[in-house]
């Protein structure tokens, strides 16, 4: 059905079965209890951050993490980059195990494989955006002019230039985020961490920062695990994601899976006022070519409806649907282009 | 408390004289059983005076231990004798260059037949060099009150001692900055040191500094390092302290940054939590250069030159006239060193396009500094005058001020003394006698039971403990006149500061004037408070508690004005709206509010005086500090450290006390 799931990706980083509960005894108490339930946990006086989980990072992808405040986002992304040890559990990392690592791998993989970006930044104050953006690179022992002109040439990717030697305190909370994305592609990670990077921006800077992160991963093709708890960011910038409630992921799909196909009531509730346009694909509205027509216009298969709508509704005749590789496919109408529009999905 | 009453249903009425009676009722039982002990006083004398065969000879044990560790102990390589030496050895070297530098000159050959190779900096170059430091941290205004204070050090022919002084402050400080900056680090890497540490800290910070001179006389002899490494000692406990809360203070997200960023673990300290927790760091530099310059006039009881030596042989000469002019001079170099550190540690945070270092690159600041030093070295065998301030040049108000005392004790002689027996005769004397009188276990009774109330059982063990000690190891007499003077001049700095911190809240122009006062006294190193005072009232406990009740008075002041300014403005507001007039308001809500807050005061007035009393056994008072000072005087290291503790023990027991009511009457009042 859905076209991603005929060519699967390679998994870049991966964890199964992840527990993470905090407080006194947390060893002892998951040793002795399979799979306890979220009471069974809080009636042991801990907390149950993270229960069970199991998610798959492809390569190229963005994979969102989504829940409300306190579900266990940021801990499970902190598993996943060892900044805290799980409780039990699995996680590969390129087809190793991570957790086996030993402190000095973990210095190398971190310096030259991850990168990530902070909610409220984490700039050194008393560096320059040069000085931030090329750190991750004086730790590795990069001489100073070769990672100065690294540096340079990121902080333009980011749109930047001409702040080099601002400090961070002279900036916007937008550019600090640049500043902070610049930071952690500077060593250009494998994968790409991010927790809530946009989160203390005001909406119009967020809206600004999403269509960036969308243009930089156009170009970088990174595999990126980002949190957010804005269900409409999730779904702008999510090729897949996840959905958490006290430390379990309840669902896992494309946006489209979420919205189509809530796995439960809690996932119904989320994306009940989502507009269906906006998740949808063309594909699950194709229908199936004419036989011998000719079309003039195609749209692609992966597209969302909104993005094609006015085309579609404006046109004389019916769109010709392909796919990636160019091939017709189908076609769409526009009585369904409508139908979805108006929202009787 | 009063609105509540007032709230109450009359239904409640019984319980709340319940309530009373459970609150006080262990009171009036312990008071009536405190006046049975009066009724059979004859038959348990013990119990009021605590008998001498019972007392634990703690000091002598403490004594000979020290003898053991310093004649007999080894640590297998080499002897404590011998490490005591090294020590010295090794801090002789930077003190020695220091005092090349500033004071002597370099010199080759011994003793007097040593002549100088290569003259000291030039007093024009020194000052010229304070004034560039002082554009460069901050602006003019900082700069001239740099140069004015320079210029003092030489107009008055202070600029010799003053520079023996110095070349211990530059070298002391470093070493104190750096010492304390590695246990800090240390206690912020293993939670187990740091455990250990804190009460290591409380106990320094409480214990008087003359009951740790006394080892470091022992250990490391009569001379300027040992008088430096107490120096050091003395300084360096809040440099660990704000150490270790800048560390902590650093943002999560930054050492989460470090460690995804890859750092190791030297990296992560030194490029990122130092840098990122600077200005917590430099407050503890600040905090460590002004206890070095409150240590000068102490530390030259163990053989520091210098200013402080000047000062403590006016003081026990009585010649006020030259110890007016040193004591000024120390003042002074407080007052500009701390606000130097202190414009250096709240710079504003750099700005792009500027030089963000100060001292390194090509700075026209160094430059300056620079030319001048070298200048005044080509110029100084030409032009003396430039080398060394011209001793004909010099100014001095020492005879002058001593005619003033002299006409001051003619014409006020009879007054100041009339005031002065007055309240010792009505105030002082019968207050020290009550307390002397005072059964030493009753004492302890009431202790317990506050403790107690205040804190559960384990509050209770520990505050009887450190009362206790005091009694068993005989220093209760002693520890009585110290309560004594502590408590008279708490009380009065307290009747003082409250009113004046309460006012100068209410009071925007009044508030300004307040802090500036404020910001000074608590710059003044102690020893500046007993030079006036004994020069007006003579030696004795009058004298003593005139310099504690000035020494304490800060911090009465400025918590109060903090407590009443931190109440919500809503609440004012909801008060006036209710019809409050400015009286009702200060007495029915700000007062209520701010009183734990005024508390917090008042222990922070008790831990001062306390510190500044042992101080003032200079000027013969018969207390714990003139103990310790004996002892000083006589190398007893038990005797001092044991007075010294019980000085401590006092200090906690009122510190345990009081801050955890405070604590709770916050939580109490939804405050915190
Ligand atoms: N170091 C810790 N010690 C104890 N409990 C913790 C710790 N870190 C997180 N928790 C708890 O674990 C749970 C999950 O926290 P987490 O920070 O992962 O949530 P989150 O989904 O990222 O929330 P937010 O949107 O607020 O960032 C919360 O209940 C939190 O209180
Ligand atoms: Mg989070």
């Amino acid at each position: 059905m859905d076209i991603r799931d005929s060519a699967p990706k390679k998994v870049k980083l991966s964890c199964s079965n992840l527990w993470k509960l905090f407080g006194q005894g947390a060893d002892r108490f998951l040793s002795t209890n399979k799979n306890p339930s979220h009471q069974a946990v809080v009636d042991a006086g801990l907390i149950g951050a993270v229960r069970g989980v199991n998610i798959e990072i492809h390569e190229g992808e963005i994979f969102i993490i989504m829940g409300l405040s306190g579900s266990g986002k940021s801990t499970v992304v902190r598993c996943l980059s060892r900044l805290i040890e799980p409780t039990c559990g699995e996680i590969l990392f390129d087809g190793s195990n991570l957790l086996e690592a030993s402190a000095k791998e973990l210095i190398e993989i971190r310096r030259h494989k991850m990168g990530m970006v902070f909610q409220h930044f984490a700039l050194l104050p008393h560096l320059t955006v040069l000085g931030n953006v090329a750190f991750p690179l004086e730790i590795q022992g990069v001489d100073r002019k070769t990672r100065e002109q690294r540096a340079i040439e990121i902080i333009e990717l980011v749109g930047l230039e001409g702040r080099e030697a601002y400090y961070p305190r002279e900036l916007s909370g937008g550019q600090q985020q640049r500043v902070g994305i610049a930071r952690s592609l500077a060593v250009e990670p494998d994968i790409w961490f991010l927790d809530e990077p946009f989160s203390a921006l005001d909406p119009l800077i967020r809206r600004e920062m999403q269509d960036e992160f969308l243009r930089l991963q156009s170009v970088l093709k990174k595999s990126i695990a980002f949190i957010t708890h804005d269900f409409d960011e999730a779904i702008r910038l999510a090729d897949r994601m996840a959905i958490m409630k006290d430390g379990e992921v309840i669902q896992v799909g494309t946006p489209e899976d979420l919205v189509m196909r809530p796995a439960t009531e809690y996932v119904a509730e989320f994306t009940k006022d989502v507009p269906r346009a906006k998740v949808l694909t063309v594909m699950s509205i194709v229908h199936d070519a004419r036989e011998g027509h000719a079309y003039d216009n195609f749209v692609l298969a992966t597209d969302k409806i909104d993005a094609v709508a006015e085309r579609v509704l404006d046109a004389k005749h019916g769109f010709g649907v392909q796919d990636e590789s160019g091939r017709i496919i189908g076609e769409v109408n526009q009585e369904d282009v409508t139908r979805i529009l108006i929202g009787r999905g | 408390m009063t609105f509540t009453t007032s709230l109450r249903h009359p239904d409640e009425a019984d319980s709340a004289l319940g309530t009373w009676f459970k609150t006080y009722a262990p009171w009036l039982l312990l008071f009536s059983l405190v006046g049975l002990l009066y009724g059979i006083a004859e038959y348990i004398p013990w119990a009021f005076k605590y008998p001498r065969e019972w007392v634990i000879p703690l000091r002598f044990w403490i004594s000979d231990a020290v003898k053991w560790l310093y004649n007999d102990a080894t640590f297998g390589l080499f002897t404590f004798k011998e490490f005591t030496r090294g020590v010295s050895w090794v801090l002789e070297w930077p003190l020695t260059l220091a005092k090349s530098l500033l004071s002597t000159g370099f010199l080759q050959g011994q003793g007097s037949d040593a002549v100088v190779v290569w003259p000291r900096l030039a007093w024009v170059a020194l000052t010229a060099c304070a004034v560039v430091v002082a554009l460069a941290v901050a602006d003019i205004g900082l700069a001239l009150l740099v140069a004015a204070c320079f210029l003092y050090l030489a107009v008055f022919g202070q600029w010799e001692s003053a520079m023996v002084t110095s070349s211990s402050i530059v070298i002391a400080v470093p070493l104190g900055v750096a010492g304390g900056l590695a246990l800090g680090i240390a206690a912020h890497r293993h939670p187990i040191f740091e455990k250990i540490l804190t009460p290591v800290l409380d106990l320094m910070q409480t214990v008087p500094v003359f009951a740790y001179l006394v080892p470091i006389l022992v250990l490391f002899g009569f001379n300027p390092v040992a008088a430096m490494i107490a120096t050091i000692i003395y300084a360096m406990p809040p440099m660990v302290r704000n150490t270790m809360l800048a560390l902590h203070r650093v943002p999560a997200e930054i050492v989460d940054f470090g460690h995804m960023a890859g750092c190791s673990k030297r990296q992560m300290l030194w490029k990122v939590m130092v840098p990122s927790a600077r200005g917590g760091l430099m407050v503890g530099v600040n905090q460590v250069i002004m206890l070095s310059l409150n240590m000068v006039i102490i530390a030259s009881m163990i053989g520091a030159g210098g200013l402080g030596r000047d000062v403590l042989t006016a003081l026990r000469r009585l010649n006020f006239g030259a110890g007016l002019e040193a004591s000024i001079a120390i003042t002074l170099i407080a007052i500009a060193l701390d606000r130097v550190s202190h414009a250096f540690a709240h710079k504003p945070p750099p700005v792009h396009g500027k030089n963000a270092r100060i001292f390194l690159g090509s700075n026209p600041y160094l430059s300056i500094a620079l030319l001048t030093i070298a200048g005044t070295w080509a110029l100084g065998p030409v032009l003396p005058a430039i080398q060394t301030y011209p001793e004909n040049w010099q100014v001095t108000t020492g005879p002058m001020v001593n005619d003033l005392m002299q006409w001051l004790n003619v014409n006020f002689f009879d007054t100041i003394e009339a005031v002065k027996s007055w309240l010792l005769i009505n105030a002082m004397i019968p207050f020290k006698r009550f307390l002397l009188s005072l059964p030493w276990i009753a004492l302890v009774a009431v202790v317990a039971l506050s403790g107690y109330r205040l804190g559960g059982a384990k509050l209770a063990v520990l505050v009887s403990c450190l009362v206790t000690f005091i009694a068993v190891t005989g220093q209760w007499p002693k520890a009585m006149v110290t309560l004594y003077l502590v408590g008279i001049s708490v009380f009065i700095a307290s009747i003082i500061g409250i009113p004046i911190g309460i006012w100068s809240a209410r009071h925007e122009r009044a508030d300004r004037v307040v802090k500036v006062i404020i910001d000074t006294l608590q710059t003044l190193p102690a020893f500046a408070y007993l030079m006036p005072v004994v020069m007006l009232f003579r030696v004795g406990d009058f004298s003593a508690m005139l310099a504690v009740i000035a020494y304490s008075l800060a911090p009465a002041i400025r918590y109060s004005n903090l407590g009443i300014r931190q109440i919500d403005p809503a609440l004012i507001e909801a008060a006036t709206a209710a019809g409050c007039n400015r009286r009702q308001l200060l007495w029915k809500v700000q007062l209520p509010l701010a009183l734990p807050e005024i508390m917090l005061g008042v222990n922070q007035t008790i831990m001062l005086a306390l510190s500044m009393l042992v101080i003032t056994a200079l000027v013969g008072t018969r207390d714990l500090g003139q103990e310790v000072y004996i002892a000083l005087t006589k190398a007893d290291i038990g005797r001092g450290l044991v007075a010294g503790i019980c000085v401590a023990f006092i200090a906690m027991t009122a510190d345990r006390l009081i801050s955890p009511w405070s604590v709770r009457r916050k939580k109490l009042l939804g405050l915190e």
